[in-house]
């Protein structure tokens, strides 16, 4: 259902600066609130968790609660220590994970 | 008053409304004290202070089905002055959870962007845990014209 991710992550930074990302994954987000037209309740279908790691070292995560709109969009910071990469996972209520990757260089 | 068949058409066509409108307005007041409860259960127990943490969302959201929210947070994020985790509630929706951001000393500087639902006009609270066991608040009112058309 999810498509893939869409990262903005610069290519290149000096040592310990630090940086912006950000992380835009395509998902409906079903809230569990609605109703179909015969009126019974869709239910709750959402990424409830998102991870930013460096290496293996974690960065920043996000508990996602059905008030997050569709198409859940992050913006935060992270420090480059060295030239490495950048993980990214989104967890689905149904079990689903959807991951991305994107290097950066210290110069 | 006789009991007849107008009347009692009346009656019950007045108490149903009643009922309904009753039942529209509880959830929401219901929601304003579940928010304030989180909060509380989430500072261990206390209002947390002011100061610290900003939360910045606009003042009027024309769609309540995307309405960016920032939270920023005074830390040097390193060794004891560390923020640990922020949550943010929203007072008017059916459920007050919105989301909780957890940071390291890798995130470099305690701040994130991201966009949310709001049911209604209401509250939105920021709540901020700092590695040393302080906590600290932000609230700002947003007001939402589903529509789009600015009423």
């Amino acid at each position: 259902m999810a498509s893939k991710p869409r990262i903005k992550v610069p290519k290149s930074a000096s040592a310990g600066e630090v940086i912006t990302i950000k992380t835009l994954i395509s998902h409906e987000m079903e809230s569990g609130q609605r109703k179909d037209k015969e009126g019974n309740p869709i239910p709750r279908r959402i990424i409830n968790k998102f991870t930013c790691t460096f290496e293996g070292e974690l960065v920043f995560e996000c508990d996602l609660d059905p008030a997050i709109s569709a198409n859940p969009y992050f913006e935060f910071n992270a420090k480059v220590p060295a030239s490495g990469t950048f993980e990214f996972t989104w967890l689905d209520d149904d079990g689903s994970v959807y991951t991305a990757e994107a290097p950066i260089e210290v110069k | 008053m006789q009991l007849t068949r107008r009347n009692v058409l009346g009656l019950t066509a007045g108490a149903a409304a009643f009922a309904i409108a009753g039942g529209r307005i509880s959830p929401a007041m219901a929601s304003a004290e579940e928010a304030e409860k989180m909060v509380m259960e989430f500072a261990g127990g206390a209002m947390p202070a002011e100061g610290k943490i900003t939360l910045t969302a606009p003042e009027i959201a024309e769609n309540g089905n995307t309405v960016p929210v920032s939270i920023s947070v005074d830390s040097a994020m390193e060794g004891d002055d560390l923020v640990e985790s922020v949550i943010i509630f929203a007072d008017g929706n059916p459920s007050p959870a919105v989301a909780t951001f957890h940071f390291t000393e890798m995130s470099g500087e305690a701040l994130a962007t991201t966009r949310m639902r709001l049911a209604k006009t209401q509250n939105v609270i920021a709540v901020a845990k700092m590695k040393d066991g302080s906590f600290y608040m932000d609230k700002k009112q947003v007001k939402v014209t589903i529509g789009g058309c600015g009423g």
